[in-house]
């Protein structure tokens, strides 16, 4: 599994580290150990392999499991190698009553990835999530850092087809509309800023 | 002081306890699974909930709620009984079935709970949870799908034992413990976790299967595979010691004992001598005790007294060295010493050889200096008293000798006397902080004692005592620490040698070059057999090891557990052994053997009862009519000084898990030793 044996954070990496470190006071820097899991993801390529998290609990000087029991408590921290594009599919109610089965096949379809799986290529991860608390803009799911939302089969297959293409497609909703603003046109507060 | 009512009964506590401990001081029974008062409050089985007013109307974790002033405590209410059904419920959901089959059933405290707080019937009807088993060394045996998660045996190796090597991984239904990458336990106090585990996730794995607990006879004793004196419990099956586990003594090991006291009693199975034997030309053949005590006694009555020397071993009990004492002074001989690693301890004063700051006294020290030892191998439970003395407030210590990893920052000053000396003189930065300590100390090991300038290194280090007031009112800082459990009790009896006597080196030396013709070896087994040259040998001992394999006369005696004896820990605290099972075959007491013996040898002991052997014993030192008892000594004069080679100091102690002959003979301990000793933790779970 782990293909990575050794890991230290690069330079940029060390001094954001070090930032890190110190927004905390004296005796606490083990405070700073879940922004720098994510600062040592990030310079994984989105997973934490076990060199990393010895680093981290290094950087802190901590005990190696208690650097491994926060990074397998959180879901955000993945402890195994995902793909370049990692999907995270939002399946509770509000999205699965709006359509979140189709978009689970149309991810299967395009990226020949089921729930869980990574694509041979490695471009693709999609993996099934709990509410991602954009139930406003249901069905949505999350690619790397942006949530995509208002999502249908269509809309969705587009977005897939532009990552794989190696484009970055425009977050956020996917219908047109502006956060989660009603899609036609406002209903209330009308009148506010006529003026 | 607040006053509070528990179940409509007011009672006054101190401040700054918890509910829970209030409710225990009003003699209320309040179930918990994760709390435990020597570990940090986790709070996170919610078994101990109660109802507390004022306070949000529900029920509230006892474990973790400090006691406030006129608080109403209700420990029995309805609320409170259908809360802990419910946890119990909720416990039970994915706890398995399976007590028939599972070790901790008979002593397990969610069954008990379960009977007292929980449903006659569950139901849940969905699956259960399954885990996967975790490798944990040799010790610990994992059945995780049982674990409830209180994390007990997470707190305990991260606080307790020092070793931050267990957690809880993912969460919710998905939480695992696990040590980190399925690697071993590594510390010598690792199986005190399946003490601590409510359930049967972590059990012993030696003893699994073996037996249930009421099928055990109980015996209070004590150990005596270190010089701690810890107090255990030795359970029993007939003729077979099947388990030791820990009693509560709160001067002494507290609640936990090392894994060598709890796991090395498989040992007393294998290799023990059941009968006499007698060498006839060359090899030794098994003989009746007449026939043996008729070989010793023709060749004694041929010999003068001052041709015959004895040594007595590390784990003799007090009883069996008094008989001896007083057999060679009745056959005329001054050589005799209980110091068979010719550690140079002077016998008097009593402040010269215990730990005199007590070892529940160490947890109050602020500077220690360690001289010649590894703590962790040779006193695991001093070791964890310093620990919480670090961990409390800020313990300086630093060691001169062997550089070890002893689970709290140690200040490494240097290897061998050298450095000593340079504390001695004030030229080491840390004379410093022993200086201005308000109760610093010292604890020599046998390391830096047993060698040739061992008097010399006892000298300097009465030096720094004196200096920088080791020794005040109130506090004695220097301290002696043995790694044998009968050293202390030999010296306090005497079975050192008399005026003209020569001391073990000295009867090595003389057997060597004929100047000594018999040696009498009271299970001493740590000499160097070799150099007995031709003498005549008589081992009394009960395991197969060095001595009885160079013996012509093989004595069998009785193993620690199989003998009531008197041992006296470090501290020079005197405690009783009592006896758990039979010794095996023709197998006898010591004191009785050697007693028959003085009848053979014309040896004309006196006394007929153990009574007798104690009165003696008192005769010799009154120390042992104050048994379990402990008072300062005098601060008398000690210590020649002299030179010191500059000779790195090491500790005794090469292996923790294989120190005497039960050890040696352990299965058990072997397997610890090539797990944890010969570097072979590489294993993991997949291996095992």
């Amino acid at each position: 599994m782990s293909d990575i044996d050794s890991f230290k954070f690069s330079d940029a990496g060390r001094t954001r580290c070090d930032e890190i470190i110190a927004r905390y006071p004296d005796g606490r820097q083990q405070s700073a150990v879940i922004p720098l899991l994510d600062l040592a993801q990030r310079e994984c390529g989105g997973w934490l392999p076990t060199a990393a998290l010895e680093h981290v609990a290094e950087c802190l000087g901590m005990a190696k499991i208690r650097v491994l029991e926060v990074a397998s408590f959180y879901s955000m921290f993945n402890l195994e190698p995902v793909g370049k594009n990692f999907i995270q599919l939002c399946r509770t109610t509000p999205c699965w009553l709006r359509g979140s089965d189709d978009l689970r096949d149309v991810a299967k379809e395009v990226t020949g990835c089921a729930l869980g799986q990574t694509s041979d290529d490695g471009v693709f991860t999609v993996v099934e999530v709990e509410c991602l608390g954009a139930c406003c803009n249901a069905p949505m799911v999350q690619i790397n850092d942006e949530y995509y939302e208002d999502l249908t089969a269509e809309n969705f297959r587009k977005v897939l087809e532009a990552f794989k293409r190696g484009e970055t497609p425009e977050s956020g909703s996917q219908a047109g509309r502006s956060g989660s603003a009603p899609t036609d046109g406002l209903t209330s507060l009308t009148g506010m800023g006529a003026d | 002081m607040p006053k509070v009512t528990i179940d409509g009964t007011e009672i006054e506590v101190p401040g700054g306890i918890t509910v829970l401990q209030a409710c225990e001081m009003a003699g209320k029974e309040i179930p918990r699974f994760c709390y435990h008062e020597r570990l940090s409050i986790a709070g996170n089985c919610r078994m101990c909930l109660v109802e507390v007013s004022p306070g949000p109307p529900k029920p509230a974790a006892s474990c973790a709620l400090p006691v406030g002033e006129g608080m109403e405590i209700k420990t029995d209410s309805e609320m409170v009984r259908k809360a802990r059904n419910g946890v119990m419920e909720f416990l039970l959901i994915n706890h398995p079935l399976d007590c028939p089959i599972c070790d901790q059933g008979g002593e397990c405290d969610l069954q008990d709970q379960a009977m007292a707080y929980g449903h006659d019937h569950s139901r849940f009807e969905e699956n259960k949870r399954a885990v996967k088993d975790k490798h944990m060394g040799p010790l610990v045996k994992t059945i995780m799908t049982r674990c409830i998660h209180c994390t007990r045996c997470v707190r305990f190796a991260t606080e307790i034992a020092g070793v931050p090597e267990l957690g809880m991984l993912g969460r919710g239904e998905h939480a695992e413990i696990t040590t980190y990458l399925e690697k071993s336990l590594d510390s010598e106090l690792s199986a005190n976790v399946i003490d601590l585990c409510p359930v049967g996730a972590l059990t012993s794995k030696p003893y699994a299967f073996v037996s249930r607990p009421w099928e055990l006879a109980k015996t209070e004793s004590i150990d005596v595979m270190d010089a701690i004196g810890s107090a255990i419990r030795v359970d029993s099956r007939q003729t077979e010691v099947l388990r030791v586990l820990p009693r509560l003594n709160e001067d002494v090991n507290e609640e936990w004992i090392g894994d060598k006291t709890r796991y090395a009693v498989d040992g007393l199975a294998r290799q023990r001598l059941d009968r006499p034997y007698l060498r006839v030309d060359g090899k030794l053949q098994e003989t009746s005790w007449q026939d043996a005590f008729a070989a010793i006694a023709e060749k004694v009555k041929a010999t003068k007294g001052e041709r015959i020397a004895a040594i007595a071993g590390d784990q003799c009990d007090a009883e069996a060295m008094i008989a001896l004492k007083d057999l060679m002074s009745a056959l005329g001989s001054p050589h005799i010493d209980c110091r068979q690693d010719g550690a140079k301890l002077p016998t008097e004063p009593r402040a010269a050889y215990v730990m005199n700051s007590t070892i529940a006294g160490l947890e109050t020290a602020d500077a220690v200096l360690l001289v010649g030892t590894n703590l962790r191998w040779e006193a695991p439970l001093i070791n964890t008293r310093l620990r919480k003395a670090w961990l409390q407030g800020g313990l300086q210590a630093a060691a001169i000798g062997p550089d070890v990893d002893l689970t709290y920052p140690v200040d490494y000053l240097g290897a061998g006397p050298d450095t000593l000396s340079a504390v001695a003189d004030g030229s080491n930065a840390f004379a410093e902080v022993l200086k201005n300590a308000e109760r610093p100390a010292i604890i020599i090991g046998m390391g830096a004692l047993a060698r040739a300038d061992g008097a010399a290194i006892l000298a300097t280090a009465r030096k720094i005592a004196d200096d920088y007031s080791l020794v005040k009112d109130g506090w004695n800082g220097f301290n002696v620490l043995h790694t044998a459990a009968a050293r202390v009790g030999g010296i306090d009896l005497g079975f050192t040698p008399d005026a003209g006597g020569r001391d073990v080196e000295g009867i090595l030396a003389g057997a060597s070059n004929g100047d000594i013709d018999i040696v009498y070896l009271l299970a001493a087994d740590e000499i160097d057999t070799a150099r007995l040259g031709d003498t005549f040998v008589v081992y009394q001992g009960h395991h197969g090891d060095a001595g009885a394999h160079r013996a012509d006369v093989i004595l069998p005696g009785s193993a620690y557990t199989e003998k009531s004896g008197t041992y006296v820990n470090t501290e020079g605290r005197v405690q009783l052994a009592r006896q758990a099972a039979q010794p095996p075959g023709d197998a006898r007491e010591d004191w009785a053997i050697i007693r028959a013996l003085s009848d053979a040898v014309g040896g004309g002991l006196s006394f007929s009862t153990l009574g007798d052997v104690r009165a003696r014993l008192v005769e010799a030192n009154p120390i042992f009519d104050k048994i379990n008892d402990i008072e300062p000594w005098p601060w008398s004069a000690f210590g020649e000084p002299g030179t010191m080679s500059s000779e790195p100091l090491e500790s005794p102690v090469e292996n923790y898990y294989m120190t005497c002959p039960i050890s040696r003979a352990s299965e058990t301990m072997a397997e610890c030793s090539r797990e944890f000793v010969a570097g072979g933790d590489e294993r993991t779970g997949t291996d095992g």
